[in-house]
């Protein structure tokens, strides 16, 4: 080689580089520590970590663990509801007043005793601070003003939630379940408030901790929140004072890792224990891997393709029941989303209350032309669709306008960031769009509010509904989503909820495709590692390694 | 009269600093300028970030009001440039932290991999140049050549991931995504934000070890980069110099052709090549998106590309002007280090 003509100069210098690269990195071998399980997530969705302002999809997760509600979901069946810190609940018959017997003996993780009065300032602070998830309570008719009413500890281990109708209990119990129904550590939290000069909009005089919350912790979870720093790490540890079943682990790691092909790697290898974002390749290639395993279980988010009823020929009643037919449900189902979802026609995900089982429409061109003539529109029409540049979504779009176009179809795909399709959406200037939809709060009213209830259609509405950001003017059925709040009764309930799932199977501009499926690649040695139906419920506390 | 000597050289100096300082200050305005108008004409709602696509309106609403996004323009650059005078480049939205404390952890970790990727990259680049020019038109010279195009022309993401493949996966060499494995979570605390310089100030060789290993090979494929540049570079430096009178002096002289060209051509061709390395330094400095996102590298270029997504224009102009300084920064040094290489630049 070239090497031997070169002289001392050159041969010193070339073999001191290659040593000094080579010295130091000596194969390691990658096991994570054993008392300890190590996720790799993309975790950049995380911006907070006070429950009361976190509304996205990874601090769920995070708070879910780190936090206890009153009432928990029950994952083994999830129309119901399991006690969380409240030991049992009541409803008076006028169906006003909850009122909340707390467990005995309960410690936060900071060892202060859990009473009523924890609870009521969660609500206080919640309500008062108005941040993004507040609605989920503030619904219920609790204002700035009237919350230390209308959540108020009778004593040390009663809390009594008083609402301003008589919703039907099942949405009221499904509310407090979210993130944002934490108890808080009232004394703890007090220590860190930060005053604030009051506003017009914020008529308080200090942020009810909600600055220091936003990295810091103070629940009663199986897990406390040691450490976060943005786009890097969290680290979950072992609550020992928690009052159910300690968790199994004594710690639990996320790693920001965001590229599926990497995680895959760092799965393989050893260096972590579970990876989150795996794409369908990786995801295929890791199930046929001896030593790792997979774990799937449906989540509360809907992927859909709307057609905005500003644009003319998308307001035809045959055209959006004919696009409906002009997707290749089959095809999308068996490639492009396999592993991570399931083709699912109607709008509320499976296993939420009421939840309609029915996929009724085929990809059929003969059926899409014959509705397409119906409308006067033999020879088809030309079209735009929003769709922002990540995977699935893209191939779904890109699918649709191939099985479009059999039936004259035009479609044209204006590709965009996430945030920059979803702005011109939120402005109703799209004609379609390619979205997804999570949602709030795991109770069949957080979705038939959003698809089926269109309260002001008008521009400046201020209830913006997917319904409203489609302009589909809905008045009966925004009527029927109300009426179905009131229903006590669940089996009737549920009933209701079928009945605006058909209605939107029939009429709606909503085209839905399918249901997102969460899924996990794991190492061979970690057991009960188990996904919930939403992100608050993946609980991490019973898994163990081997 | 050696004191008015004194005074018009003193004045000279004032003149060159103060034209030096309008230059600074104008080339900031300009970038600031430029970058602000065009993070306000990108069609993304900015509170969308802060508050969520399920926001209700009046969250929103409020949202857009405290953040001044309902104000004119030329109003909210004005309040901007104002609160950077003050040393306030404001809070990124995204994180909710200052954007300088955010900075402050992500810049550190680009620095950090892009010297030990210069380092890297000149130690090999300039040698091999230097070969392919002595060597020229040899098979050594292709070689080179080849090496310098592939680095060149490869995509840095599927190199990437090849090299994690290869490296870490399969032959368990180096350590593999990220900065420090997750054992040192509890025992190592970064001071400087340089993991590697902390792990020496905490006498922590464990950690050095793994960090070493965490970092040796996204800095190599950086350095392979820069390496592509700079041997390129350096060869073609090295021809010009090796064509020039005084090395046909130097041999008539009888000196050695070891002493020729690294005592001599190499000595002289290193002018430019300063500005070369510098350069290409600086451009590691921006931070290699791709590079970060394969190795899960919390550094700058994620930060700045996931801020610019999401229309946090404080943390895309608080980049902004790191980068810019940077720039600036690298420029005054490696004038520094001409004066240093040329004798005919240096102030008399």
């Amino acid at each position: 080689m070239f090497i031997g003509k070169l002289n001392g100069h050159f041969r010193l210098m070339l073999t001191g580089a290659a040593l000094s690269v080579m010295a130091l990195s000596a194969p390691a071998l990658a096991v994570t520590p054993a008392d300890t399980l190590v996720q790799a997530w993309a975790i950049d969705d995380t911006i907070t970590l006070d429950p009361a302002e976190s509304f996205e999809l990874s601090p769920a997760e995070f708070l879910g663990n780190a936090y206890d509600m009153l009432v928990r979901l029950d994952i083994n069946d999830t129309t119901k509801v399991r006690p969380g810190v409240a030991e049992s609940w009541t409803v008076s018959d006028d169906g006003l007043t909850y009122t909340f017997k707390l467990k005995p003996g309960l410690k936060f993780a900071s060892g202060n005793p859990i009473t009523a009065e924890d609870v009521a300032w969660s609500f206080e602070r919640v309500v008062k601070l108005d941040k993004s998830p507040a609605f989920i309570v503030t619904q219920f008719g609790l204002t700035k003003d009237n919350v230390t009413e209308k959540a108020k500890a009778v004593d040390a281990s009663t809390f009594v939630f008083t609402v301003d109708k008589s919703y039907a209990p099942s949405f009221v119990l499904n509310c407090l379940t979210a993130t944002v129904g934490a108890v808080m550590d009232k004394k703890l939290v007090l220590e860190h408030v930060a005053p604030v000069t009051p506003t017009d909009d914020y008529k308080f005089d200090n942020d009810f901790g909600n600055g220091w919350l936003k990295t810091g912790y103070a629940g009663s979870g199986p897990f406390k929140i040691r450490d976060w720093r943005a786009n890097e790490i969290l680290v979950l540890e072992r609550n020992d004072n928690y009052y159910g079943e300690k968790a199994a682990l004594a710690r639990v790691i996320y790693r920001h890792v965001k590229e599926s092909a990497t995680q895959r790697l760092m799965l393989e290898s050893g260096d972590v224990d579970v990876a989150r974002n795996l794409e369908p390749g990786d995801l295929e290639a890791i199930s046929k891997n001896a030593d790792l395993a997979t774990t799937s279980a449906p989540k509360g988010t809907m992927y859909y393709i709307s057609l905005n009823q500003k644009n003319e020929n998308l307001a035809k009643p045959e055209v959006r029941q004919a696009l409906k037919y002009l997707v290749d449900y089959d095809a999308i189902g068996s490639t492009l989303i396999k592993g991570i979802g399931e083709i699912r026609q109607t709008y509320q995900p499976k296993g939420v209350l009421g939840a309609l089982d029915s996929d009724p429409f085929k990809f059929d061109v003969a059926k899409a032309k014959e509705l397409l003539e119906k409308a006067g529109l033999k020879d088809g029409f030309s079209i735009t669709m929003d769709v922002r540049n990540t995977q699935p979504v893209t191939g779904i779009a890109e699918a649709f306008q191939q099985t479009a176009g059999q039936a004259g179809v035009k479609v044209e795909i204006i590709p965009g960031d996430g945030k920059q399709t979803l702005t011109k959406y939120r402005a109703r200037n799209h004609d379609m769009y390619i979205g997804q939809w999570g949602m709030d709060y795991w109770d069949p009213n957080s979705n038939a509010e959003t698809f089926t209830s269109n309260p002001n259609n008008a521009d400046d509405g201020t209830v913006k509904t997917l319904a409203w950001r489609n302009a589909w003017d809905v008045p009966e059925l925004t009527e029927k989503t109300k009426a179905a709040l009131l229903e006590r009764d669940n089996d009737k309930r549920a009933a209701m909820y079928k009945e605006l799932q058909q209605a939107a199977l029939d009429t709606s501009p909503f085209v839905l495709v399918f249901q997102q499926t969460e899924v996990a690649g794991l190492r061979g040695n970690v057991k009960n590692y188990k996904l919930g139906p939403n992100f608050d419920s993946n609980f991490v506390a019973p898994v163990t390694k081997d | 009269m050696p004191a008015r000597r004194a005074n018009k050289r003193a004045s000279a100096i004032l003149k060159a600093v103060a034209s030096f300082a309008v230059i600074v200050a104008t080339t900031y305005l300009g970038l600031l300028a430029v970058t602000f108008f065009i993070g306000r004409v990108v069609p993304i709602d900015p509170v969308l970030a802060i508050v969520g696509d399920r926001a209700p309106a009046h969250v929103v609403e409020r949202t857009r009001e405290e953040m001044g996004f309902n104000l004119p323009y030329y109003q909210q650059f004005f309040l901007y440039v104002k609160g950077v005078l003050q040393g306030d480049f404001g809070t990124s939205v995204l994180t909710t932290n200052p954007v300088m404390a955010d900075i402050r952890r992500v810049f550190p970790a680009t620095m950090e991999l892009a010297t030990v990727g210069t380092i890297i990259g000149a130690a090999l680049g300039i040698p091999l140049g230097v070969l392919a020019a002595v060597k020229r038109g040899s098979l050594a010279d292709q070689i080179v050549r080849i090496v310098g195009l592939v680095g060149y022309s490869v995509p840095i993401f599927w190199l990437g991931l090849l090299a994690l493949l290869v490296f870490y996966a399969r032959l368990g060499w180096t350590a593999g995504p990220g900065r420090i494995d997750v054992v040192f979570e509890y025992t190592f605390t970064p001071i400087t934000g340089f993991y590697l310089l902390d792990a020496v100030l905490n006498r922590d060789w464990a950690a050095f070890k793994d960090i070493f290993a965490h970092i040796i090979l996204p800095a190599s494929l950086l350095g392979y980069f820069s390496l592509a540049y700079i041997s390129r570079m350096t060869r073609s430096f090295m021809l010009n110099e090796l064509s020039q009178e005084y090395i046909v002096a130097a041999r008539a002289k009888g000196l050695s052709e070891t002493r020729i060209i690294w005592g001599h051509a190499l000595r002289n061709a290193a002018v430019p090549l300063v500005t070369v390395i510098a350069l290409s330094y600086a451009g590691l400095l921006e931070g290699s998106v791709l590079t970060e996102t394969v190795f899960a590298w919390p550094g700058l270029g994620l930060y700045i590309t996931n801020s610019l997504q999401n229309a946090d224009m404080n943390a895309v102009l608080g980049g902004t002007i790191i980068i810019g300084s940077v720039f600036i920064a690298i420029n005054l040094l490696s004038d520094l280090l001409y004066r240093l290489l040329d004798p005919r630049t240096r102030i008399r």
